[in-house]
């Protein structure tokens, strides 16, 4: 599915504060893998999702997906094959943009927006659907603003709207990291159950090790740019909780 | 009276400036000052069309297409070199003085013996009843297909990317090419004020555009300030508001002319009140 090869990012190139933020990394992530990526600050996980979504392009390396070869096609022409929930709750979504707004663009999300009124009852009442599946209540809050809403609500509505659309791979970067616990447990389920109805290639970020240990079906661990250790789904399944924490000591 | 009711047409007239600044200034935040410079654009179009006796059919998408150049330009300076908005508007707009000088050939052109868009009604008796409707037909139209366009699928798309750029990357919209689209939009209402106030005040002047850009600011920022405070979320009475600022701003120019102040002091009038307008919520708000 995901296919990196010999992918180097370096920051300032040349400069005093010249960082490697990525080195030499190959990783293939198969359809369906649920890749939970640990690490610490600066060890390059985001970089490495930058990387993915097309936010940042390798310095080096080529990226695949899908076996197309995409390592300079730029963010939003990768988006017709991944969703994406960042870490700050306010960079899925538009704010000022009601609910219904949000969703329409997100069903959207592979195809153009062209000059229709795409709105309809037709639309609200799938929307409402959808979210009162979440079971938070905001099925007849669909015309308030995204922005009125708590950090938690916005982001398993984010988690909800990569699903309006056709996706194959979710990018999940730190989405429980600006959250309450409890609101972090319920993007997390919420999450869980998406990634699996959905079948998603999905790449979680993390600093929250029980996370890390209770979710996904890979664990990879980077440590300054490069992958430290790669551990299958029964590796994983035998891992304890205590000896990842030992990893970060 | 009938002197605001001739600041009312010509707030109508300006209105069409201010809905563009409204789409660069409050949906994409986007300071964009070509406006000065596409507004005269606008209105040199139409005086040398006009008298070379063009039907107004093709004058208007000819001055369109002229403002939307203007647009596309900034907007290719500024996301393509990477070029501050502001300073891509002053470059364009300072290049646009020469283009509308060579444009009109001369530094003004009198519409005094054309058939102008103003001339078009004569339901009323008195001509100026007649122009306010002109006016409010051709604001009507202008406003109602701008919020349609808000409306649909790629309205939304467009008010997403000044909102917030990461999601609309992720959701596959391409926001430079909005941005340059949206600046488009934006300078060809600019430059259809300039064909409405160049036919409506009878002449097109070469500098009748400096400082044109405060006055749709002046205008945004009063019908923004009242849909705030009345806390309006339809995108078509926002419009309608921000429409109404430019009238309203017509109209304390036009008080303050009417109060015996200079007209070769109008400047600094758009001046002082649109720093009223920035100024005068920051300190109430500083205040408390």
């Amino acid at each position: 599915m995901i296919e990196l090869s010999h992918i180097t990012k370096v920051f300032n190139r040349g400069q005093a504060n010249e960082v490697a933020a990525l080195q030499d990394v190959n990783l293939q992530i198969g359809e369906g893998e649920f890749v939970v990526l640990v690490g610490a600050n600066g060890s390059g996980k985001t970089t490495l999702l930058n990387i993915i979504a097309g936010a940042e392009f390798p310095s080096e390396g080529a990226i695949q997906i899908h076996g197309e070869e995409v390592t300079r096609v730029p963010e939003h022409k990768r988006s017709r094959w991944m969703a994406r929930v960042f870490q700050n709750p306010l960079g899925g979504t538009a704010p000022e943009l009601s609910i219904l707004s949000n969703f329409r663009l997100a069903a959207l999300r592979t195809s153009r927006k062209k000059l229709v009124i795409g709105i309809n009852e037709a639309f609200k009442a799938s929307v409402r659907e959808k979210i009162a599946g979440l079971d938070m209540g905001l099925e007849n809050k669909l015309s308030q603003p995204m922005g009125s809403l708590s950090g938690g609500q916005r982001q398993a509505l984010t988690l909800l709207m990569s699903t309006m659309d056709h996706t194959d791979i979710l990018l999940l970067d730190e989405p429980t990291a600006a959250l309450d616990p409890r609101s972090a447990e319920i993007v997390m389920q919420a999450a869980q159950k998406i990634i699996q109805d959905y079948g998603l290639t999905t790449l979680f970020i993390t600093h929250n090790l029980r996370d890390a240990h209770r979710y996904g079906n890979r664990l990879i661990h980077m440590v300054e740019g490069r992958v430290a250790r790669d551990l299958n789904a029964e590796a994983k399944s035998k891992l304890k909780l205590q000896e990842m924490y030992e990893w970060f000591e | 009276m009938e002197f605001y009711l001739s600041a009312l047409v010509l707030g109508l007239c300006l209105s069409s400036m201010a809905l563009g600044i409204f789409i660069t200034m409050k949906i994409f935040r986007i300071p964009d000052i070509t406006t000065d410079g596409s507004y005269t654009l606008g209105a040199a179009v139409t005086a040398v069309l006009l008298t070379r006796q063009w039907p107004l059919a093709a004058i208007i998408p000819v001055t369109m297409i002229a403002g939307a150049l203007a647009g596309i330009l900034t907007g290719l300076v500024h996301t393509r070199l990477k070029i501050d908005a502001l300073l891509a508007g002053i470059l364009v707009m300072t290049g646009l003085y020469s283009v509308n000088l060579n444009v009109l050939g001369r530094s003004n052109i009198p519409l005094l013996e054309v058939q102008t868009i103003f001339n078009a009604l004569s339901i009323f008796e008195k001509p100026l009843h007649n122009e306010l409707w002109v006016g409010l037909l051709f604001l009507g139209l202008i406003s109602g297909l701008l919020a349609y366009m808000l409306r649909t699928d790629f309205g939304i798309a467009m008010r997403a990317t000044g909102n917030s750029e990461s999601m609309t990357r992720a959701l596959g919209i391409n926001p430079d090419a909005m941005k340059i689209t949206g600046l488009a939009i934006a300078n060809v209402l600019t430059a259809l004020s300039g064909f409405l106030v160049a036919q409506y005040q009878n002449f097109t002047d070469i500098n009748m555009g400096i400082g044109i850009v405060l006055v749709g600011l002046g205008s945004v920022l009063i019908g923004d300030a009242l849909i705030n405070w009345l806390g309006i979320k339809i995108i078509w009475v926002q419009l309608l508001f921000i429409m109404g600022g430019s009238i309203l701003f017509q109209m304390m120019l036009a008080v303050a002319l009417s109060l015996g102040v200079n007209p070769s002091l109008l400047k600094l009038i758009t001046a002082v009140f649109v720093l009223a307008i920035v100024g005068i919520p920051r300190l109430m708000a500083r205040r408390e």
